[in-house]
């Protein structure tokens, strides 16, 4: 009987911490006194340059637009910043984190697809949607109804630079891919796969390499590209081992053109390669030489104001945009809940972002040009520019 | 593979096994003395890393003062670690003071990540050690030559001071039998504050030469360097010197010759470490040089 009974105070327990979590959720009714925009980002650790970059961009974007208003009522915004160390076991904590305790209504971030990866699946539970900053592995958003994107993606990534290879007259390529990122290797493959196709030569890859996240030693694998005939090295990993990769590269008396992508734009990179990262091409989503759209002017304008007149990367202008995109939806849905704001951003067509129009896809996915930049005197600078295909 | 091609490999082989040897003696001198793995020793390493960076980068002084600046202040902290970390628990159980040396080693990484922060910053690049020379068809950085060099200059001074000297006497006999050592009037705190002091010495002038070979700096530095060098002490045989040194080589060699010969494994090079750890385990417990002890109850 005792036991029963106590059974019986259990359920009622469990069952009130059920009505507990499913309360917050759903009061679509009520307006909340406060807008909550979570922010994703890797902010210590391997990832912490991208992340910072990226945070710059939502923290300004904040300060220009600190309120959103529905139904006509002026609502604050307020940040609320989640850590996710630049690891996946972390990033879904600090996901949870974001929507259990911190209550977001919407989440900005992250810098580094295998993070947005980790945490899509809570976003989706949690019903709270997610706009990717910088996160352009195709699995970020494909059967992730609740998470969305600011910039294009890998496929699209790829075959940019394949092409720019090909044009080049680029023939073999060596490709050193960080094998633990995500991103890296889906990049990797669908730069390998578009530029086969326009070679039309099974053999053009020479070589592929692998390494890990944090790994400092890469003579090994530079050894055998030395010596593999390879024109050119597409290395698509993090900033922080592509700089030691560069720099190892031109010790090991390697003179081949480094190719990239996105996430190379960053500080570090060029402060640890120095001289050995000097010519090294990539893409990225925007560049101030090429500005977009008016916002772009504004951003520009603002970014100077605030951090000095050094120009914002790509990234920046991407986490910027992903925060006017959230208070974009959420004024345009009316409300601060969590599916009818999801449902408002899958119809997002034509919103003008600094770092350019963004129109999504059915994935989710923005389709945007890219840009083809290069690294000058120790700066990035821009080379050219890519409409989408 | 060309001659040049394995020559090169050889070359970076040797000077990652010599970084892996100066940061394995830390852990296996500690081993020898106190039967304690000093997780934390990996973050010592991190520690000597960033002191050389902020005496060069921040306070501007010139190399040859800023780095042995750098290693006595990493030996300072060494010691401290010795004295709050592990000195309170002396007659703890052994597991006691294994939970503590765990719990320092992330208190020290996280405390860096709030001091340092988490982006990573470059270490100094000094002309003269970064210079690329030809030699041959090996191209290699002047430093590949620097760190074999300080490496064996390193080696050959602990050895004088183990062998030779009345600490290094001292401290072959505390590790021999503390307690004994200890009826015999030897000062048994002054030896381990000691240990801890030369290991962390070693550690620094590894995360020095590590540093000016792999110029990026984050806290978690420590972390993947310390368990392989952990690995490369228990290979050679835990509280054996000689056998840190060839542990440290061992590993060094295995990781630049795997991917050299099986491109495709690149991936997996991590890994290797651990393999060799258990192959030995399973093969001979107590390393190439270890001698089986007996336990006395």
């Amino acid at each position: 009987m005792k036991k029963i009974s106590l059974m019986l105070v259990l359920v009622m327990i469990l069952s009130a911490f059920m009505a507990g979590c499913g309360d917050s959720g759903a009061d679509s009714g009520a307006l909340p006194e406060k807008i909550i925009v979570g922010v994703f980002e890797p902010l210590t650790g391997a990832n912490a340059g991208g992340g910072e970059l990226e945070l710059q961009g939502i923290e300004l974007a904040h300060e220009m637009f600190p309120t959103v208003t529905i139904d006509g009522t002026e609502i604050p915004v307020e940040l609320a910043i989640a850590d996710n160390k630049s690891d996946k076991t972390e990033a879904s904590n600090a996901a949870r984190n974001l929507v259990d305790s911190k209550g977001a209504h919407i989440v900005v971030g992250s810098w580094g697809s295998g993070f947005s990866m980790a945490a899509g699946p809570i976003f989706e539970d949690s019903e709270v949607p997610a706009i990717g900053t910088s996160c352009t592995n195709p699995l970020v958003t494909k059967g992730m109804p609740y998470y969305f994107r600011v910039c294009f993606i890998d496929p699209f990534q790829g075959t940019v630079m394949a092409k720019y290879a090909f044009d080049e007259g680029f023939k073999k390529i060596a490709v050193v891919q960080e094998v633990s990122n995500d991103y890296a290797v889906s990049l990797a493959a669908f730069f390998k796969d578009a530029f086969t196709e326009l070679t039309g030569d099974d053999n053009c890859i020479v070589s592929t390499l692998n390494y890990n996240t944090n790994d400092q030693d890469f003579s090994a694998q530079l050894t055998d590209i030395k010596n593999s005939g390879a024109e050119a090295i597409f290395a698509p990993g993090n900033f922080t081992e592509t700089a030691l990769l560069m720099k190892q590269a031109r010790e090991l008396g390697i003179d081949l053109q480094f190719l990239g992508g996105d996430t190379w734009e960053t500080p570090p990179l060029l402060e640890i390669a120095g001289d050995a990262a000097e010519g090294a091409v990539y893409s990225s989503f925007y560049d101030p030489a090429a500005p977009l759209t008016e916002m772009t002017a504004t951003f520009l304008d603002a970014y100077a104001a605030k951090y000095g007149d050094e120009q914002p990367a790509g990234v920046t202008a991407c986490g910027f945009d992903a925060y006017l995109l959230a208070l974009d939806a959420i004024q345009r849905a009316g409300s601060a809940d969590g599916p009818a704001i999801r449902d408002t951003l899958a119809e997002t067509k034509d919103f003008e972002g600094a770092a350019g129009f963004v129109t999504l896809d059915e994935n989710g996915d923005a389709i945007k040009p890219a840009v083809i930049k290069t690294v000058k005197d120790g700066q990035f600078v821009y080379k050219s520019f890519v409409e989408p295909f | 593979m060309t001659l040049s091609a394995f020559m090169q490999n050889v070359a970076n082989a040797v000077s990652l096994g010599s970084l892996y040897a100066l940061l394995a003696i830390g852990y296996t001198m500690v081993y020898g003395i106190l039967r304690l793995i000093n997780f934390a020793h990996g973050e010592i390493f991190m520690l000597g890393a960033y002191f050389a960076f902020y005496a060069v980068s921040v306070f501007l002084l010139p190399w040859y003062i800023a780095f042995p600046m750098a290693i006595l202040i990493t030996a300072i902290f060494g010691v401290l670690l010795e004295r709050v970390a592990y000195k309170p628990l002396r007659n703890a159980p052994r597991i006691a003071i294994m939970m503590s040396a765990i719990g320092a080693s992330y208190l020290i990484q996280n405390v860096g990540i709030l001091v340092f922060g988490g982006v990573p910053v470059s270490f100094p690049n000094i002309p003269i050690f970064s210079q690329v020379c030809k030699v041959g068809g090996i191209s290699i950085a002047r430093v590949s030559f620097v760190i074999p060099v300080v490496t064996l200059i390193a080696l050959a001074v602990l050895f004088y001071i183990i062998n030779k000297t009345k600490v290094g006497t001292a401290m072959r006999a505390v590790s021999k039998d503390y307690e004994a050592a200890r009826l015999m009037g030897i000062d048994v705190n002054t030896i381990i504050t000691f240990t801890f002091g030369i290991g962390s010495v070693m550690a620094a002038i590894g995360a020095i030469l590590w540093g000016m070979k792999y110029p990026s700096l984050i806290p978690t530095l420590g972390l993947m360097p310390g368990l392989k060098c952990f690995i490369a002490a228990v290979v050679g045989g835990i509280g054996d010197v000689r056998g840190a040194v060839i542990g440290g080589f061992i590993i060094g060699i295995l990781e630049i010759m795997i991917v050299a010969f099986f491109p495709d494994l690149s991936g997996y090079r991590d890994a290797f470490a651990f393999v060799l750890l258990i192959v030995i385990l399973l093969v001979k417990p107590t390393g190439l040089m270890g001698k089986s002890a007996i336990e006395k109850v």
